[in-house]
């Protein structure tokens, strides 16, 4: 890659700092992987003037445990959530996994992978599941935002000129969760489609996430309200796995592109998100007689 | 011969190895010079327009740039092409394919350059593309259509009919390394080309005419390759960047991102191909019709020897008395395809071995048992009237049946072991689509019959030079040679080859270049036995030479030119006519695991047995064996460029995707030495045969895992859901 010429690069060593260099060029353009905006860089999509590296900055690099929630910060990388996040977010970790290859994941973070915004995106579904936060900073101070509300359109988000992704905050799992994403090859793909599960046990919340099938990632709400059969788990049936995989690929608003048609997204999803219940239902259920296939 | 050391048989550690793996070897895209230029290549984003006027003024005000060049720029002929001289250096009125180069820049930086390029305003007149390499036959555009008549299928009567349309995707060479060289202008006037090419000599005599420049002023090094599979053999960025280091009076350098090198080569023909096999009730082929049709695109590069390949192999090896083949390659304004891995072998085999497979299926004979009944053995006439000449001096006995190579290849294959029925990774990957669920496993057989050389009567020859001196008392010996090393081996074995006949040591490798005569193509499974020859020839000179002499007055050399046995032209009207060389032959099996409700593939052992004459590095074998079945995974799950309307859809690698080390299962691959006694020590080619047969392979295991007929590559997830959508 050959820099235009004139390119700024401001690499800021705290978050105070960052947000003052934004503030005073707003068209400089967060860098934290790199891992979007570098290929964009090389096939000249995008032609900043000026780059602000978030990697320096000390505040972003990591997570903490809030007790209820983790909030991880907007420059850990994907690596380190596998990693480490497996065991309180494991459907967050699952989706993780996924992303790239091991090369991508060491450079590739969470908050990027939010701001490029992309409804492939494979971080999406598990935050929107999970009812996950973003909280974004700019000189003006804090505001959070319900990750439903965050993405606006494809590769569009609420985030405003000035802004900075600083953290998720993610509830850490009340039950089991399931990651799963449809690709044409077996590693190194940009989902064909995904489906993300969290099953609230505590609260007997059901909470899904679809990726890769509709203008944003979406939820799948008339899927969110079937009736489980919390009194008597061992009446989970297959016909409600089946109707759940229905009710998932119903909600999902898919589009014929290179990599898939759209009647494909929508069956691959009624299949993944029937997988997907079986086996949280029967994670949570061990001693429960249920029929699994 | 001797058993020398690091000699032929060995498999010592190519020269290579260490720079690729620690990242200092030096590619063609790391070339650079003091002073140097960068240019670019304006493409057309149409498939098909009339150039009306283009306006460079804007471009060439920006500081930086030094110059716009457009067709009228071209010193001489604005034509060059491998076989036919039809493909504008850059396109004058006309352009006939999206990415066709339409005018060339060069500035301080290539970022430069490139927005210069979107500032040349050119004016299209767009016309309607023709897409459909049907309707192009239908309208007798077509760069060549061959014939093979044997027999007379029609007046046949079978037992059993199988009749099928087929279809293969475009698949892409995917070279890691993108086109990328270095232009030095020479004091006499001349030009000194640094490139990432497969064959030095073709590109000289390609690019003397463009420049107008006699052959000996223009001189053409190897520059370090990062794959060509085919890719490289069509001129790219040699004449542009020679053209532009010649107008500024400055070196030149050229280097494609992932976008441009997708439009910037040829690929492999897709192919539409209606086949029908009568057999009798014991299997027996009694006739096989079929009518190939292969989308050259919009100029002619290698389509002309690709169809011919795919007529005279396009049954495979099988006896068949009676035979009618017609094949054509189009002329649309697709991309234009040309040279890749399998050259015309690889459509027609996915499409006979499909054939095989459903005959075996009518008749519920074991797809081995199939092939056995129809081998070809010692003696046998292949489609165009060849004999096979696959003499086994160990086990042709007076009496007895004739040898078949084949069969013997495919009995060695069902001897080997099937993979654990446990998996070790299931088909969704690390996207933990199913643990088990919607899983079935499935087994498939392919075979492949692949050419190697140039066949149909072309003057195959390379060349090679080799000296052996004395060096503070050791006898070195130093080689040159002008192939092209793409990632196969051929330093590694030239430096074995010299090792076993000199009985030497340390051999060094002289830089590839075009002091020397030409060394062919580095394609067609050929330079083991051409280049290999040659350097054995010479080598064995310098031995005679050497004899009587004693080293230390002074070096020995000798070159030497090595040619094959000539072969001959097919018959225009009836394709009869010994054509080919050598013939190579490959079996795989597959075993694959699907997930059938969501069509995804896990292949879970590739098993292959190949005839290589001999063994010369049985770790670049190796290589070579699973690099080939890779390539054609990949074609059999998921390699195709899309195009809609001409326009290509996915110039990319996120969405043009190939294996990964989680697609490519453990290979089982056992050698099988039936020396060719024609051959240098016995070889015959062995880097395309595998590219063959392991598509239909796995193809054939997944129908068996699905019961699904699956006529079309690469198979699609939807393929394979289409009837259970809900
Ligand atoms: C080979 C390859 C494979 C890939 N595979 C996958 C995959 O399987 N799944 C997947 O989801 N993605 C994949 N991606 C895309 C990419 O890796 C992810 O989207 C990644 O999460 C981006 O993170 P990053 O830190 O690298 O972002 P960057 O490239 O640094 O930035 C991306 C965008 O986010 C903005 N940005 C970054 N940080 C902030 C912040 N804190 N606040 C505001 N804006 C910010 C940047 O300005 C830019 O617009 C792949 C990319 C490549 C190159």
């Amino acid at each position: 890659m050959t820099p235009p010429a004139g390119f700024d690069f401001h690499r800021p060593a705290d978050l105070a700092e960052a947000l003052r260099l934004l503030a005073a060029d707003p068209e400089a353009v967060p860098i934290a992987g790199g891992t979007d905006l570098m290929v964009a860089l090389n096939y000249r999509r995008a032609r900043p003037r000026a780059l602000l590296d978030l990697t320096g900055v000390a505040d972003l690099r990591e997570w903490t445990d809030e007790g209820a929630a983790v909030r991880i910060g907007a420059g850990v990388t994907y690596a380190r959530v596998a990693a480490e996040l497996g065991g309180v977010l494991p459907g967050l970790a699952a989706a993780a996994r996924t992303v790239g290859s091991p090369q991508i994941r060491n450079r590739a973070t969470l908050a990027g992978n939010l701001a490029t915004a992309s409804p492939a995106g494979d971080g999406h579904p598990p935050l929107l599941a999970t009812g996950a936060t973003v909280t974004a900073a700019s000189a003006a101070g804090e505001r959070l935002m319900p990750i439903g509300d965050f993405f606006t359109g494809p590769k569009r988000s609420a985030l405003r000129p000035g802004e900075l992704i600083t953290a998720v905050t993610v509830p850490k799992a009340a039950g089991p969760q399931q990651f799963l994403k449809v690709g044409t090859r077996n590693a190194m793909v940009i989902a064909v489609c995904s489906f993300a599960l969290a099953l609230d046990t505590g609260r007997r919340v059901l909470g899904t996430g679809i990726g890769s099938a509709g203008p944003v990632p979406l939820r799948a709400g008339e899927a969110e309200a079937v009736d489980l059969p919390w009194e008597a788990p061992d009446r989970f049936g297959e016909g409600l796995a089946v109707e759940f995989g229905r009710l998932v690929a119903a909600a999902a608003r898919p589009i014929d592109d290179v990599r898939a048609t759209a009647d494909y997204r929508r069956h691959a999803l009624a299949v993944c998100a029937a997988r997907a219940l079986r086996r949280a239902w029967a994670e949570a259920h061990p001693e429960g007689s249920v029929r699994c296939g | 011969m001797t058993d020398t050391a690091g000699g032929v048989g060995h498999s010592p550690i190519r020269p290579d190895a260490r720079s690729k793996t620690d990242g200092t070897f030096d590619y063609a895209s790391d070339l650079r010079l003091p002073g140097m230029l960068w240019g670019h290549t304006l493409r057309s984003p149409h498939p098909s327009a009339a150039v009306r006027s283009i306006d460079t003024t804007a471009a060439l005000a920006m500081p930086g740039v030094a110059a716009v060049l457009t067709a009228a720029d071209v010193p001489g002929a604005n034509a060059y092409g491998l076989i036919t001289a039809d493909q504008p250096v850059l396109a004058a009125d006309r352009v006939r394919y999206q990415g066709e180069p339409v005018a060339l820049i060069a500035a301080d930086t290539l970022d430069l350059a490139r927005l210069a390029a979107e500032a040349v305003a050119v004016d299209y007149e767009t016309l309607e593309p023709v897409t459909d390499p049907e309707a192009a036959v239908a309208a007798g555009e077509y760069f060549r259509y061959q014939p093979v008549r044997l027999g007379d299928p029609d007046a046949q009567a079978a037992a059993v009919v199988i009749a099928r349309e087929y279809a293969v995707g475009m698949q892409d060479q995917a070279p890691l390394g993108p086109e990328a060289g270095l232009a030095e202008p020479a004091p006499d006037g001349g030009i000194r080309l640094h490139v990432a090419t497969q064959w030095l000599h073709s590109d000289l005599e390609q690019l003397a005419p463009c420049l107008d420049l006699p052959p000996e002023r223009i001189h053409l090094e190897m520059s370090g390759i990062g794959g060509a599979f085919g890719a490289r053999e069509d001129l790219s960025v040699q004449a542009h960047m020679a053209m532009l280091a010649l107008h500024c009076g400055r070196p030149v350098k050229m280097m494609y991102d992932r976008a441009e090198s997708f439009l910037g080569h040829v690929h492999r023909h897709p192919a539409r191909m209606r086949y029908e096999h009568g057999a009798d009730e014991h299997g027996r082929l009694v006739y096989v019709k079929a009518r190939i049709v292969l989308d050259g695109g919009a100029y002619a590069s290698t389509t002309d020897a690709v169809v011919g390949n795919a007529a005279s192999l396009a049954v495979g090896p099988y006896e068949v008395e009676h035979v009618s083949v017609d094949a054509w390659g189009a002329r649309t304004n697709n991309p234009p395809c040309g040279a890749m891995r399998g050259f015309g072998g690889v459509q027609t085999c996915f499409a006979y071995e499909s054939q095989m497979d459903a005959l075996a299926d009518a008749l519920g004979l074991h797809p081995l048992e199939l092939r056995r009944r129809n081998a070809v053995a010692q003696g046998s006439k292949l489609i165009t009237g060849q004999t096979v000449d696959a003499r086994d001096p160990r086990r042709d006995r007076p009496g007895g049946a004739p040898f078949s190579p084949l069969a013997d290849l495919l009995d060695r294959l069902d001897a080997l072991p099937a993979p654990a029925p446990a998996p070790t990774a299931r088909p969704g990957g690390s996207g933990d689509t199913t643990r088990g669920e919607g899983v079935r496993r499935g087994t498939g057989y392919g075979v492949g019959l692949k050419n190697v050389c140039y066949s149909e009567g072309f003057d195959d020859h390379s060349t090679a030079s080799v000296e052996l001196r004395l060096e503070d008392g050791e006898r070195v010996a130093r080689v040159h040679t002008a192939a092209a090393e793409v990632g196969q081996g051929h330093w590694t074995l030239q430096a074995q080859i010299v090792r076993t006949e000199l009985d030497v040591d340390r051999v060094e490798l002289a830089p590839n270049d075009t002091r020397i005569g030409s060394a062919g193509s580095s394609s067609a499974s050929r330079q083991s036995y051409m280049t290999g020859g040659a350097v054995r020839a010479a080598a064995v000179a310098v031995r005679a030479l050497a004899a009587g002499r004693d080293l230390a007055d002074g070096p020995v050399e000798a070159t030497r030119v090595f040619r094959h046995r000539a072969t001959k032209p097919m018959d225009p009207v009836t394709g009869q006519g010994d054509s080919h060389v050598q013939l190579a032959l490959c079996v795989h099996r597959a075993t694959v695991d699907v997930d059938v409700e969501l069509g995804l593939v896990k292949v879970v052992e590739l098993a292959c047995v190949q005839d290589v004459g001999k063994a010369m590095n049985p770790l670049a074998l190796e290589g070579q064996i699973h690099g080939g079945t890779a390539q054609g995974l990949g074609l059999a799950l998921m390699e195709a460029l899309l195009t809609d309307g001409g326009r290509v859809q996915n110039a990319s690698f996120t969405d043009y995707l190939i294996p990964t080390a989680l697609d490519m299962p453990p290979m089982r691959i056992e050698l099988v030495e039936n020396a060719d006694p024609d051959a240098p020590y016995g070889l015959r080619g062995a880097g395309e045969p595998p590219t063959l047969s392991s598509t239909p392979a796995i193809v054939a295991a997944v129908r068996d895992a699905t019961g699904l007929p699956l006529t079309r590559v690469p198979i699609r997830p939807e393929h394979l859901t289409t009837g259970r959508l809900p």
